[in-house]
């Protein structure tokens, strides 16, 4: 342990680390997998000649998975700074 | 000389990239200029080739070094954008520039598994490992290994499971880049390989990780132009709007009405015509949890100077690599909808003999390779071509259905195919190649890297000194590099499924005890190393039963199957396999000692600097 940061404040920086992985895990698991399971009804649903199972395959997750590291790691920052314990 | 240019380097890396792009773009618009002026083909290919590789050897020799850090790590200094060029090159290989829109096109829905599980993996990276990583300030994944799980033992496992999937990737790597330099170029598929070798080994050699790098953000502007150029034509001349990503909905629902006009039975968006939907998920796992342990991309995040930029980093990979991947289903429809257009509006339906384009014989003469196939046969001449389809009946033409075009060759044939002039085909080509080749500098350079650093300096010769490191390293390159290019010339299998298997291996063997090592402070070294091979040899164990059975020949009837799992997702049982023994064992050793926790909770924060501090311990 760095000299400067106590054990109570590391604790609670890595509980909180801690839930935002587990909540960017739910959104990577809901984009990943769990829309897919309906890809036949969802292609039902046409935009722009798009169905739209499979635009969420080919394109929709993508873009959610580029946002979703960018915000995790603004998120993670914040969390830092808060005990800080971030870099200088 | 080559410390002066270090600093320069990096402080000028916008000047320097941006002249890059601007000297590119000029040397493109000079090769258009020449082909309207009737250079011959030939010519323009060739001056792509040497173009290319010839920047790529420049760089590779302005950023030699003799620096340790620098050989290894690129002197930890590479900004997070542009770590996430070099991470996209590095990622994208062969198989994803040449194969992926060809694999799209082929299976269609069912094809997006190798996009979503390409691209989903990065989320695992960014959250789970790569700021991690970048903490302890390791050079190798094994290092990482044999520091959390005291000793040699679990190094050693680490470095097998490196090599085994390293290795089985590298040689994709090089029969791909072999391919594409014997169909451009028009030489030897035998002597092209070693070519391509020594276009690697010029970048990986002399500089390491440094001049990898900097040679994998100039490949990925390369390829990825490459790339996109094409995809924008066709986008352009079809529906006016140069956004294909856009406008492929348009060739979509065109493809469903050919798809009704040819009966064609399986629709090109609809899920599950060729994946059970069990097939689709569980590779689409595999391929995820995959890219989260290969080690030649987490080692990319070791570079970046801070664990913030290591974070950032991950993004901005994924969004380079987005670029690519998010086109290569609008490039699949544009082909298809170009293809399909050719029998829907011919007469009966049926492609005339007589109207056979030339491209199809082109490619389908080929020597060595299976690229067109109409019929049943080889697509070679009109006459052979005439024959076979008369013997099935067809006369005067033949439908789309008998029509078969390799996976391969979609991407590199479709600017002829559209009717693109030399210079696209060209670029192409050349983006292919900085595909191949950037792929297989990373992961050369992480075999090489793990055998110097972890093999012969960590465990055999603790007291070497930095000149013979690097000398070793740099001799194992050109051994590893020579034994990959020998095993490629025998055309060992097809580069999608022997990229798949890396994956595989390296999430059951690596996957488990690199996330436990930092997300579960209880993991004994005996645990992780115990799941270490518990998962690698499940995984092991059932690919080599599946494909070739226990007496290593194919197709002889005594190949296994679990569950009727596919090979290519043979990850999915070695990964849960890994974390059940981990925990099982963790449970039942005494737990980590008080330094190894303390160490933990040192690798969670991101404050007080890296922690293997060179120098002191390297």
């Amino acid at each position: 342990m760095p000299d400067n940061i106590t054990r109570e404040v590391a604790e609670a920086h890595w509980s909180k680390t801690k839930k935002l992985m587990v909540t960017t895990l739910a959104i990577w698991f809901f984009f990943g997998f769990f829309i897919h399971f309906f890809v036949s009804s969802l292609n039902n649903i046409v935009i722009l000649g798009f169905p739209l199972g499979f635009y969420m395959a080919a394109q929709g997750s993508l873009i959610v998975f580029v946002v979703l590291i960018f915000w995790f790691a603004s998120r993670q920052n914040t969390i830092d700074e808060e005990f800080g314990v971030a870099e200088d | 000389m080559a410390l002066s240019m270090k600093g320069d380097f990096t402080d000028n890396l916008g000047k320097i990239y941006g002249i890059y792009v601007g000297g590119f773009f000029a040397f493109v618009l000079l090769m258009a200029v020449l082909s309207m002026v009737g250079v011959p083909d030939r010519f323009i290919l060739w001056s792509y080739m040497a173009m290319t590789i010839g920047i790529y050897a420049f760089i590779g020799i302005m950023s030699r070094t003799a620096v340790v850090t620098e050989y290894y790590v690129a002197g930890r200094s590479v900004p997070a954008i542009y770590n996430g060029m070099a991470t996209g090159a590095d990622w994208m290989s062969g198989a994803s520039f040449v194969g992926m829109a060809g694999t799209l096109f082929v299976l269609g829905y069912d094809g997006l598994a190798f996009v979503l599980g390409w691209t989903g993996g990065y989320v695992l990276v960014a959250v789970l490992l790569a700021p991690y990583l970048r903490k302890f300030g390791a050079y190798t994944v094994p290092d990482f290994l044999g520091t959390r799980y005291n000793g040699n033992a679990a190094r050693l496992v680490g470095i097998i499971v490196l090599f085994c999937c390293s290795f089985t990737y590298i040689t994709a790597q090089v029969y791909a880049s072999g391919i594409i330099a014997s169909q451009f170029l028009g030489i030897d598929f035998e002597i092209a390989v070693f070519a391509g070798l020594l276009g690697i080994l010029v970048c990986s050699m002399l500089g390491g990780m440094k001049a990898v790098t900097w040679t994998q953000v100039a490949q990925y502007i390369v390829l990825i132009v490459a790339y996109l150029l094409p995809a924008v034509w066709m986008s352009t001349v079809q529906f006016g709007i140069p956004i294909p990503q856009l406008t492929y909905g348009g060739a979509l629902s065109k493809i469903a009405e050919y798809e009704q006009i040819l009966g064609v039975a399986k629709a090109h968006v609809a899920p599950f015509t060729t994946y059970s939907p069990k097939d689709y998920f569980f590779l689409i796992f595999c391929l995820m949890v995959g890219t989260a342990s290969l080690p030649h991309i987490l080692m990319r995040f070791f570079t970046t100077p801070t664990v913030r930029e290591a974070r950032k980093s991950v993004g901005w990979s994924l969004f380079f690599i987005f670029l690519l991947y998010f086109t290569a289903p609008a490039y699949a429809a544009f082909s298809k909808f170009n293809l399909m257009g050719l029998f829907a509006n011919a007469e009966g339906l049926q492609l005339a003999f007589t109207a056979i384009p030339e491209w199809m014989l082109q490619w389908g003469s080929i020597a060595g390779h299976q690229l067109v196939t109409i019929c049943g046969v080889k697509a070679e001449t009109v006459m052979a071509i005439q024959t076979a389809c008369e013997a099935k009946g067809f006369v005067g033409g033949f439908p789309y259905a008998e029509l078969k075009l390799n996976n391969d060759m979609i991407v590199l044939s479709t600017p002829s195919i559209a009717g693109m002039p030399i210079w696209v085909v060209g670029l192409v080509g050349a983006g292919g190649f900085a595909a191949a080749l950037s792929t297989a500098d990373g992961l050369l350079l992480a075999i090489a890297n793990a055998l110097s650093h972890d093999v012969y300096y960590k465990m055999i010769d603790p007291k070497a000194d930095t000149k013979r490191r690097l000398m070793i390293s740099k001799i194992l390159l050109v051994v590893v590099a020579l034994a990959a290019a020998f095993l490629a010339r025998t055309k060992p299998s097809d580069i999608l499924s022997m990229v798949s298997w890396a994956f595989s291996i390296a999430a059951a063997g690596l996957f488990a005890p690199l996330v436990l090592g930092v997300w579960w402070k209880r993991t004994t070294s005996m645990g992780a190393i115990l799941g270490m091979i518990a998962g690698f040899g499940t995984t092991m164990y059932y690919l080599i039963g599946n494909v070739y059975g226990f007496d290593l020949v194919k197709g002889t009837g005594d190949e296994i199957v679990w569950f009727g799992v596919a090979s290519i997702s043979s990850g999915i049982f070695g990964v849960p396999v890994a974390f059940v023994v981990t925990y099982l064992v963790s449970l039942f050793t005494p737990e980590p000692s008080r330094e190894m926790q303390e160490f933990v909770d040192r690798l969670r924060l991101p404050s007080g600097g890296q922690m293997m501090v060179q120098g002191a311990n390297d």
